[in-house]
């Protein structure tokens, strides 16, 4: 049942994840005798191999941490000292509303600044600084600076949900690629809407990093801290695959697998029911505001164009008034029209950065979500099908009864021990799933109310300034125009 | 079904909307003479106005009396000054546009085709803003109509116009019909003659400083309005797009509202019920502004047009005026039908002084009536803007605090 990782980077490997147990002869070699931490074989995804060190107590501040960063690991294997944290999961829920207490006050700044455009041509491609300050004893120091690069991100991002998603961890969405969006960029062209895309670009992965962090299994990731702390980090390969759209592809697998079960799962918990139906409505109208809003951001900047046009008009038509107070009055008019498209270009501006990108960035988390869902079900499969395998192999057993082949007796008799080892692994494992997405789910939506709450409260806020600018403009003006006599 | 409700002809005007309304103009109401529009009717493809005419002049036969005219009716009053040579020398009232609804008219029945594709709360919502909007298009025409009619009733030589009297109180249909193709198409080479005969005229220079200023002043501001009305006019079309945003945003908020599972839910009720709110002060800031902004931007563009073909009827009548003296001049020379160019020669300076003389007047109080009515729509424009402002900070500080409250 294990998984075969090597590089998370390539596609066909990433298929391996979905496999189902029956496919892959090696899967059956392993059982839970050979997974001790001395072993050589530990896959860091293996679920098997962190379950069965739930015993073994390692604190987290372990020195067995530090070797990870400086051997320079490969980027996908992470060794046994993972397991301590999948261990405090595995406690009672009292421990975990502490674990979440300290999420709301953990104290970590993460900033991504200073975009740099490296080389030339084709090649070129932008550089940025990843500060992250912190009193968190997990990180080396209180502040570190890195320079990353945007496929850098997107490998972290492929790491961390090749690791995690399938125990239905939500795992933050990277940003999406753009390629028209980069070749601007790369040809040199400097106009605005090269600066704007640049500072789009910025501001998600601040956002992506910060997210990523915020969930507290993610933030003690090697993976993570090799991220934020490494001055060198092993570029990652074949990028494609490692896209937004490549891990969703990914996901979606999992969406197709379940929709090739052979029985459907029969959902004996109302509450991952209720949540999936609540998710795919959520993820409608998400979309249609998002929708929406974009369409706003758009009239407001052509309300911001045309307002200038029109400010421009003004002051020609108060120019050639020969009526010197009206004159005088049409040109107030003009400013007071040039400042107002000040107005709507700042409001625009606070309509994208803080309603457009945050709907975007729940759009795509809640693709994660629904992913995570799917994993539950493709892990029902799994142990079903693992059952099924128990089933054929006593009956195959059975009838080795009659048989007299003492040899082939007793290598079914092994198959089925093996099998049931599965089974149990199997019933685990599903049960693990469903208690990690509703932690999951529970922590997520906690989120997002705040992050909703904030960034709206945030957009009213620069709404009142607005109007409060119109009021001053249009209280200096209503003088003047009296005047004209 | 919902073309039938507007063919109904329902009664548009509120009470609110009667009485004299001379929405761009500064006119003063002489007790003489009272035109306004106290009524009007939409049908299917015309707009029945109802003139009501108040007056102690002695040509009516009564005090007090209305009639129901339409457009084309205006028109034709409107054509008859213009082409009254004793008009010569006034700014004719420029005529008011043709009603239009086509535009509003097609995006109604775009709804009703598109009925079955959305909610119900959403298309009561469309039609809502659709049936404002062709209501704010009806009040404008029929304003413009009525600054037109007020014009001629303050115009102290056209008020007494036969046609004018005939068009407020002969009760039966005026039997106008609009211009065939064979008379647009006199119009239209007659405006081709006349504009290039007019670039011809532009080009004489003119001995008095008072017209040759204002020829100048004509031109260049008349273009120039003609640019502030188009961009202005784009301006609150980007301004009404964004409106429409925002209604949909509220409409989207409100499900997210009803359907959501968190403490999320009032939040998005509260902030929907806000930008609906919100929304509709927008919508009417949009509609002030092309109020109190692009409607007088379009009426000064006419009338400029207007005064530039005063200042085009002066120059002809200069022109042939120098013609006739040139002519008078041959025929002394020639000592041949002296007294036929004389006597031209006196008809067309009697002409050409006539015409400056009211002409000079006329541009005078062009520029006092443009003056006064830039003043009281900027004054009030930004009276409204102010009020749709705090109006606005009002809601959204409210929501605010209820939201902190909240937390």
């Amino acid at each position: 049942m294990s998984e075969e990782r090597g590089s998370s980077a390539q596609t066909e490997e990433d298929e391996d994840l979905f496999v189902s147990a029956m496919e892959s002869p090696e899967a059956a070699r392993l059982s839970a005798e050979d997974l001790s931490p001395s072993s050589n074989g530990p896959r860091d995804d293996d679920p098997d191999d962190l379950f069965a060190e739930a015993t073994e107590e390692v604190s987290l501040d372990s020195p067995e941490r530090q070797p990870i960063l400086s051997d320079g690991p490969s980027p996908a294997i992470t060794p046994v000292s993972i397991s301590p944290r999948v261990d405090v999961f595995d406690r009672s829920p009292d421990l975990d509303e502490e674990e979440e207490e300290n999420r709301d006050t953990f104290d970590i700044q993460i900033s991504v600044s200073d975009p740099e455009k490296v080389g030339d041509g084709m090649n070129a491609f932008m550089v940025y600084k990843v500060t992250t300050k912190t009193s968190l004893s997990i990180f080396s120091r209180d502040e570190v600076c890195v320079k990353r690069r945007f496929s850098d991100f997107l490998g972290l991002h492929s790491k961390l949900a090749s690791k995690y998603m399938h125990m239905g961890f939500i795992v933050p969405p990277a940003p999406e690629k753009s390629i028209v969006g980069m070749t601007k960029v790369k040809v040199g062209k400097e106009d605005l809407s090269s600066v704007e895309f640049v500072e789009k670009r910025r501001s998600a992965l601040e956002r992506y990093l910060l997210r990523t962090v915020k969930h507290p299994a993610l933030l003690k990731d090697p993976d993570v801290l090799q991220f934020l702390e490494s001055s060198e980090l092993p570029r990652a390969v074949s990028t494609q695959a490692l896209s937004g759209a490549g891990i969703l592809r990914m996901v979606n697998k999992a969406a197709d697998a379940v929709n090739k079960m052979t029985i459907k799962m029969n959902e004996s918990d109302a509450w991952f029911e209720e949540k999936q139906q609540q998710f795919e409505n959520l993820d409608v109208q998400l979309r249609k505001l998002h929708v929406s809003v974009e369409s706003l951001v758009c009239h407001r900047k052509e309300l911001s164009v045309n307002t200038a046009l029109f400010a421009k008009s003004a002051a020609m038509l108060g120019n050639s008034e020969d009526h010197t107070a009206l004159s005088r009055a049409l040109s107030q008019l003009a400013e007071v029209e040039e400042k107002i498209e000040q107005l709507h270009q700042e409001q625009a501006n606070a309509d994208f950065y803080l309603i457009s990108e945050l709907l975007g960035d729940y759009v795509r988390l809640i693709t994660a979500v629904r992913g995570v869902f799917d994993q539950r079900m493709k892990t029902w499969g799994k142990w079903q099908d693992a059952q099924l395998m128990l089933q054929r192999k006593r009956e195959a057993e059975a009838k080795l009864q009659y048989a007299s082949k003492p040899e082939k007796l007793q290598q079914a008799r092994d198959e089925i021990r093996e099998w049931e080892g599965k089974v149990q692994h199997g019933e685990r494992d599903f049960e693990q799933i469903s208690r990690n997405i509703r932690r999951e789910v529970g922590q997520f939506e906690k989120e997002r109310v705040k992050d909703f709450r904030v960034v709206i409260m945030k957009y009213l806020e620069s709404l009142v300034h607005s109007q409060q600018q119109l009021i001053k403009y249009w209280e200096a003006f209503l003088p003047e125009a009296k005047a004209i006599a | 079904m919902m073309q039938e409700g507007l063919d109904d002809g329902p009664d548009f005007l509120s009470e609110e909307d009667r009485g004299p309304r001379a929405v761009n103009v500064d006119l003063q109401t002489d007790a003489t003479l009272q035109v306004d529009i106290s009524d009007a009717l939409s049908e299917r493809d015309k707009v029945k106005f109802t003139v009501h005419t108040k007056s102690t002049l002695p040509n009516f036969k009564q005090n007090e009396f209305s009639v129901v005219r339409q457009h084309e009716e205006f028109i034709w009053l409107h054509d008859s000054f213009v082409e009254n040579e004793e008009y010569a020398g006034y700014i004719i009232p420029p005529a008011p546009p043709r009603p239009d609804f086509d535009a509003s008219r097609e995006k109604l029945q775009k709804l009703g085709e598109g009925e079955g594709s959305m909610t119900k709360e959403e298309f009561t919502k469309m039609k809502q803003e659709l049936e404002a909007e062709y209501l704010a298009i009806f009040k404008k025409t029929v304003a413009m109509h009525e600054v037109f009619l007020c014009r001629v009733a303050a115009h102290p030589v056209l008020r007494k116009d036969l046609n004018f009297h005939v068009f407020l109180e002969y009760n039966q249909d005026l039997s106008v019909r609009g211009k065939n193709k064979k008379e647009k198409l006199e119009d239209f080479f007659k405006n081709v003659v006349k504009s290039a005969d007019g670039v011809l005229v532009a080009g004489v220079k003119d001995v008095d400083d008072f017209f040759e200023h204002e020829k100048t002043f004509l031109l260049e501001y008349h273009n120039r309005v003609k640019d502030a009305s188009a961009k202005s006019d784009r301006k609150i079309r980007s301004h009404k797009n964004a409106a429409d945003d925002i209604n949909r945003i509220a409409s989207t908020l409100y499900t997210l509202g009803t359907q959501d599972s968190t403490d999320l839910c009032k939040f998005f009720l509260k902030v929907s019920e806000l930008f609906e709110k919100t929304r509709k002060i927008e919508a009417r800031v949009a509609a002030d502004e092309d109020l109190k902004l692009a409607d007088l931007l379009k009426y000064y563009l006419r009338e400029s047009q207007a005064a530039k073909d005063l200042l085009y009827r002066r120059g002809r009548a200069l022109v042939d005026y120098e013609n006739a003296n040139k002519g008078l001049d041959k025929a002394r020379a020639k000592n041949k039908d002296v007294l036929q160019a004389e006597t031209t020669q006196q008809v067309c300076c009697q002409k050409f002084e006539k015409i400056s003389e009211s002409a000079k007047q006329e541009l005078i109080d062009f520029k006092t009536r443009r003056v006064a009515a830039f003043r009281k729509n900027l004054v009030e424009l930004a009276e409204l803007e102010l009020k749709h402002a705090k109006g606005n900070l009002q809601l959204l500080q409210s929501c605010l605090g209820v939201l902190k409250g909240d937390t």
